[in-house]
């Protein structure tokens, strides 16, 4: 029984965000009147804190702790600081939001604060069972923001129905672990991947867990065919959690997606590859054809969100042709990183200019609470624009970048293997891409061609209405000088 | 038949038993004390691969705690057992069917050879004095000390988050705050009103 | 006596080891049920000096014949079984509540090596018998088909799962300091540490460093007994008896079996937990089984003038002082043990 002590300076951020969670749980049950501000303070300091720790923590190299179970790399670091930045982001739009539903309880931010650390953890998981308590950390503290609005029957059915598929979805992953661990005898990810490569030949029980562990993937993914959960939680919850449900975890999603599949299932690419690509198609399709039909921008955008984890997902899958990594691999898994973070800004701005729509006592949730939108307000009428264009694709916003560099890798994928597959793929994403840029202009069609019909002023605090407006610039500028985002990712996968 | 073999096959009959009586008894309270039973079948077998910790935290929490606190909602709650059971048998063949393929499309993948179990050999009999519950506390504290950790931030969430969906401070609440009644002092209650002594005439 | 019972075993073949279990478990049951018999009686009388009354004296010299009459009286007695009550389960729940009662008695040590069975795991063990005794409660509260019985399950089972929190937290603390989950080695431990070693045994019993352990569970141990002041399980004044409303014979006789013989077990586990089991207080007395006997009755005596003592605890106080007294202060309690068995002054190294 040899046993080292972890190096606890590799997980600083997880250990002070949990530290910190367990203080401010102490402070808002004594600061009786204060508790919510304190809360809200306390958090957004703490996940800032937790951004700079990451940043500035971190090793270059990899390095494992708490006897593998934990894995320091800039991949990491790099995901982890998005997922702090984005949920300090979502705090600050929600507040009012939450605060004029009175249900800006101090367990409101704790429960994000738990999630954010859950997505840290599932991050810097290496180890199944590590992988796992993060996801259902995180999961678990989402169920209960989502039903968080309890007099609201809505808001606790969607509470209801994510709860019972996501323990559904734990289930099957769980179920897949037990049979890799059956089969390869370990939960380490890369001992798993050592054991599979060393067998050489393909065992059916690997990838028999394969199937179940991409299923549970694709659940919290939020991919076809495991989608029906997103535009009814998306729906049903306060907007201010639909805007960290659709968010970070995402990101955290993308990060488990690739620890297991690439590093440690590697040598079942071949099976995975062809999954991935059905998982896909079926969302681009799907997401794009069924949110043309929705008048309520919520759902619009749970199945535009369907839609983009579809491309994402054909960027993870590009990395590989025929079982082999090779030097385009990189291009790929990166493309599909900088569309996880693409696809975060962009999520942000667009819930958070519906919550900059509502207020207390009126929820705009219909694409229709958005006519006129410039007569009300030329400036934020101009940031939706740059919000909806960059989501639709067009040129040169960040959106566009994030799908030509996934559809690039597809044909990069395409020109190695030789297969015509691969550029129908190319040809069908454009074609849906093209379908979706109808109800993303929608929007913007009734923003400016449309009479308001309500024209109250919008009652947004200075802070939001300068946080979201640098959220929106900041897609444009990225959109502008993209390079150094995909640097970042392509660099941070590199080590 | 050895001895140990035949209290494996009595356990498990057993278990099998109780478990078709959860689900088949038309009767909510009897079926939380056929899942009941099946926990201790279950234990007892755990106890005989010599998991003597897993056996007894098995009771101990599931049991003793879990089941009861179960008992007492499946008890409280008036469950029209009947109304929910129709359908119940012509649904039956459906599922039998779905599961009888499932089942057999599951050992077909996983392929014969009993999912090559004969791969993995039969561990080790123990040294004398070892104790099972001392090697899990250690792996526990040491190698799984993050997810253990991990594991309790879990249940912390699900506490407050309990809490924080079913809370509510009832209006005309007569709950007595325990503080306040020791803190009360003879003056708070208590009013000495000196009053002059009247002349009687 | 290995001579003596040589010929017996041979007599029995293969089933020796068998009937030698059987034989042993009934010598530990027979008396029990005696010490169970008689405790009510020492009940009523110690309760009744406490009232300046004499308690029952008729039959018998000093009426000590009362519990046999009384056993006699309950077994002729009828057994009603109410009309729509459950009946498999209302004649199966005093069982429930009987059985675990008797079973945890297994791994209980009397004195060095005199143990039914000295299992390593024996604390758990116990905590996990002890806690399922509870089922009968509700089953008999439920079987019944009486709201007032049903009350009383209800009451139980709030009742136990919240006390056994705290028990399980305080042995948590025995065994951080022992170090071991069988009975006798904690036992043994206690006899180690300074004061022992100058004469004065019972300074180095747990029950003083354990303070706040000792005293949560002892207190914990009357509440899951359902012994009064925590009695509002039965609470004659508003629920007449609880789940055992509805019951008479000998049904009700073995909840009142279970009820004392968890009173003997619980006072015999603090003693064993806490109080240095069967060890003696001072150097110069040899140790020996009659201390155990002793520091039992020291705590059956506890229970008996704590009954006479406190009025009942009402339901919230109850649940308030469970969750929001003893379980952050058992928490505490093993957060100083644990510091202080890593600091330098650690007694138990």
């Amino acid at each position: 029984m040899d046993f080292v002590m972890p190096d606890f300076r590799l997980a600083a951020p997880e250990l002070f965000v949990a530290a910190m969670s367990l203080v401010i749980l102490m402070v808002t049950s004594f600061a009786k009147s204060r508790a919510r501000s304190a809360a809200f303070w306390l958090c957004e300091f703490t996940l800032l804190a937790a951004v700079f720790l990451t940043l500035f923590s971190g090793t270059v190299d990899r390095a494992q702790t708490f006897s593998g179970m934990y894995i320091s790399d800039l991949l990491g670091g790099f995901l982890k600081a998005v997922v702090c930045l984005s949920v300090a982001v979502v705090l600050q739009y929600g507040r009012a939001y939450m605060a004029d539903r009175k249900i800006d309880s101090p367990e409101y931010y704790i429960l994000v604060l738990f999630a954010a650390l859950g997505m840290m953890v599932l991050i810097s998981a290496s180890h199944f069972v590590s992988i796992y308590l993060g996801l259902e950390l995180m999961s678990l503290a989402l169920y209960a923001l989502v039903a968080i609005d309890r007099d609201n029957p809505r808001s606790t059915e969607a509470g209801m129905k994510y709860f019972v598929l996501g323990a559904l979805a734990s289930g099957l992953l769980l179920y897949g672990m037990s049979m890799l661990y059956g089969a390869t005898g370990s939960l380490q990810i890369h001992e798993i991947s050592q054991r599979i490569y060393e067998r050489s030949a393909n065992d059916m029980v690997v990838v028999f867990g394969l199937v179940f562990v991409l299923v549970g993937i694709a659940f919290k993914l939020g991919v076809v065919p495991f989608h029906m959960w997103v535009p009814d939680v998306y729906h049903g919850a306060p907007t201010a959690v639909t805007l960290l449900v659709s968010s970070a975890p995402k990101i955290a999603a993308f990060a488990m997606a690739f620890r297991i599949l690439v590093l440690g299932l590697f040598d079942l690419a071949e099976q995975w590859q062809m999954m991935l690509m059905l998982l896909a198609v079926g969302s681009i399709v799907l997401g794009n054809l069924a949110a043309v039909a929705q008048t309520n921008i919520k759902r619009m955008l749970a199945y535009s969100g369907i839609s983009h984890m579809g491309f994402m997902l054909l960027g993870l899958m590009s990395g590989v042709v025929k079982g082999e990594g090779g030097t385009y691999a990189v291009n790929a898994y990166s493309s599909a990183m900088f569309y996880a973070v693409a696809y975060v800004m962009m999520t942000l701005a667009a819930f958070g200019m519906v919550i900059l729509l509502s207020r207390a006592g009126f929820e705009a949730e219909n694409v229709d609470d958005f006519k006129g939108l410039n007569q009300r307000s030329p400036w934020f009428a101009g940031m939706m624009l740059i919000v909806m264009f960059s989501m639709a694709g067009i040129p040169f916003f960040v959106g566009f970048f994030a799908k030509l560099s996934v559809l690039q890798a597809v044909v990069a994928a395409g020109n190695v293997s030789g297969q015509a597959l691969y550029y129908w793929l190319a040809g069908l994403a454009v074609l849906m891409s093209a379908v979706g840029a109808y109800y993303y202009l929608r929007v913007v069609k009734v923003m400016y061609f449309d009479d308001a019909v309500d024209t109250s002023p919008l009652t947004a605090t200075l802070g939001t209405r300068t946080l979201l407006s640098a959220n929106a610039l900041s897609i444009a500028a990225v959109g502008l000088l993209p390079n150094w985002l995909m640097q970042i990712c392509a660099f941070t996968l590199l080590h | 038949m050895d001895f140990t073999l035949f209290l494996f096959y009595a356990f498990a009959a057993v278990l099998l038993g109780a478990s078709v009586g959860v689900i088949a008894s038309r009767n909510s309270v009897h079926s939380a004390l056929f899942l009941v039973l099946a926990f201790f079948n279950a234990a007892a077998i755990w106890m005989l691969l010599r998991a003597e910790f897993l056996a007894i935290a098995l009771i101990l929490v599931y049991v003793g705690a879990v089941m009861v606190l179960f008992l007492f909602v499946v008890m409280m709650l008036d469950i029209n057992v009947e109304r929910i059971r129709q359908g119940f048998w012509s649904y039956l063949p459906l599922g039998l069917i779905v599961a009888a393929i499932l089942f057999i499309e599951m050992a077909l993948v996983v392929g014969g050879k009993w999912a090559g179990l004969d791969a993995m050999p039969m561990p080790a009999e123990p040294a004398a004095g070892y104790s099972n519950t001392k090697a899990l506390a250690w792996l526990m504290f040491t190698d799984f000390a993050y997810p253990f950790e991990l594991a309790s931030f879990v249940l912390l969430v699900a506490m407050i988050a309990a809490v924080a969906l079913t809370l509510r401070a009832r209006a005309g609440n007569k709950a007595i705050d325990p503080a306040a009644q020791i803190a009360v002092k003879a003056s708070d209650r208590l009013r000495i009103v000196s009053l002059p002594a009247e002349k009687s005439n | 006596m290995e001579a003596v019972l040589q010929p017996v075993a041979a007599m029995f073949g293969a089933f020796w080891p068998l009937v030698w279990t059987l034989a042993k478990i009934v010598a530990i049951v027979l008396p029990l049920i005696l010490c169970v018999a008689y405790l009510t009686l020492a009940e009523r009388k110690v309760i009744g000096y406490m009232q300046v009354r004499i308690g029952p004296n008729r039959v018998g010299p000093k009426g000590l014949l009362q519990p046999i009459a009384d056993a006699l009286k309950l077994m002729f007695k009828e057994i009603i079984v109410p009309s729509s009550a459950n009946k498999m389960l209302f004649v199966v729940g005093p069982m429930m509540v009987m059985a675990p009662a008797l079973a945890a008695w297994a791994v209980v040590p009397f004195a060095p090596g005199v143990v039914l069975a000295n299992v390593d795991a024996g604390l758990l063990y116990l905590m996990s018998i002890t806690s399922v005794g509870i089922y009968g409660v509700i089953v008999a509260g439920w079987a019944s088909n009486s709201k007032y019985a049903f009350l009383g399950g209800i009451r139980a089972t709030a009742q136990m799962v919240s006390y056994e929190l705290a028990m399980g937290f305080s042995l948590v603390g025995v065994l951080m300091v022992s170090g071991s989950l069988n009975l006798t080695d904690i036992v043994v431990g206690q006899g180690r540490g300074w004061f022992a070693e100058h004469g004065l045994n019972f300074l180095s019993w747990n029950w003083l460093p354990l303070l706040p352990l000792f005293v949560v569970y002892l207190i914990s141990g009357v509440a899951e007994t359902n012994r009064a002041p925590f009695d509002v399980v039965e609470g004659e004044s508003e629920i007449v008896a609880g789940h055992m409303v509805e019951y008479s014979g000998m049904g009700f006789a073995l909840f009142f079996l279970a009820e004392y013989a968890n009173m003997i077990l619980i006072s015999a586990l603090t003693s064993i937990f806490f109080l240095g089991g069967w060890m003696s207080p001072v150097a110069f007395i040899p140790d020996g089984f009659p201390w155990l006997v002793a520091k039992i009755g020291f705590v059956l005596f506890l229970f008996l003038w704590f009954r006479a003592t406190f009025p009942r605890f009402r339901y919230d106080q109850i649940m308030r002082l469970g969750w929001k007294v003893f379980i952050p202060l058992t928490l505490f309690w093993i957060l100083v043990v644990g510091a202080w068995m890593m600091s330098p002054w650690s007694i138990w190294r």
